[in-house]
């Protein structure tokens, strides 16, 4: 599986969910990789992905994509991201 | 990989800014103090909240100021910023932002894992608040572990 986490710039806060987003999935036992991206080559990044991980202001500007876009409040709550992913993942 | 350097001269405690493009600029101008940034950097940083969005307050009472690396980035480092007034970035669920860390990062591909790192620091939600109330630059630097030691051994 293929996760993109997004920011502004591709490098604070996409970076800080990426780091996250692994430590979530490895506790859930879900294998996929995780890249941070900035919104500029989202449609790049996130042609194959099957999940986006980012923050409310990105959604629209993300546009259409088959992927599960998930919008995360605290990028510092492992309970958040754990909670978002496995209702998503299922 | 070690957090980027956050020297003593970037850590600014109970300052007051009248507004979030003021606290960002507080941010920029301890960036800019400790050498990691030139003044101009400010101007960028506050340029990504207009063109995106208060998407750089990604915990409660805490902003992530920071933008694209570039050549007002003079060296990778950090810098913190607490205000004696939160002030409001118009974030949905984060805001007042009582504590603003700047960041600066020279090159993206080499540098995301130190970045990262800050999850190392702040995944413990007491760290906002104990931030926020640090009285001390000597507090702020015990909350950020030993990052001044490392920043100065590279």
């Amino acid at each position: 599986m293929k996760i993109v986490t997004i920011c502004g710039a591709g490098i604070g806060s996409s970076g800080i969910l990426k780091v996250n987003a692994e430590r979530v999935l490895k506790r859930l036992d879900i294998l996929a990789e995780v890249t941070a991206a900035d919104i500029t080559t989202v449609a790049w990044a996130a042609e194959d992905a099957q999940v986006i991980l980012t923050s409310a202001e990105f959604v629209e500007a993300i546009g259409k994509t088959y992927a599960d876009v998930i919008v995360i409040d605290n990028f510092f709550d492992t309970d958040e991201l754990t909670r978002k992913l496995r209702a998503t993942l299922g | 990989m070690p957090l980027p350097p956050l020297p003593e001269s970037a850590i600014v405690l109970g300052a007051h800014a009248d507004d979030w493009r003021a606290a960002v600029r507080l941010a920029g101008s301890a960036l800019a103090a400790s050498g990691a940034a030139k003044p101009a950097y400010a101007d960028e940083m506050i340029r990504m909240i207009e063109e995106h969005g208060p998407y750089v307050v990604i915990a409660p009472g805490l902003a992530l100021a920071h933008a694209r690396p570039g050549p007002a980035v003079l060296a990778d480092g950090l810098a913190v910023v607490t205000l004696a007034e939160p002030v409001s970035f118009g974030h949905p669920h984060n805001d007042p932002v009582s504590v603003v860390i700047g960041l600066a990062i020279e090159r993206s591909d080499v540098h995301l894992a130190s970045v990262a790192e800050l999850a190392n620091v702040f995944n413990d939600s007491s760290a906002i608040p104990a931030l926020r109330d640090a009285k001390s630059i000597d507090e702020v630097i015990a909350i950020f572990g030993n990052t001044r030691n490392l920043g100065e051994q590279q």
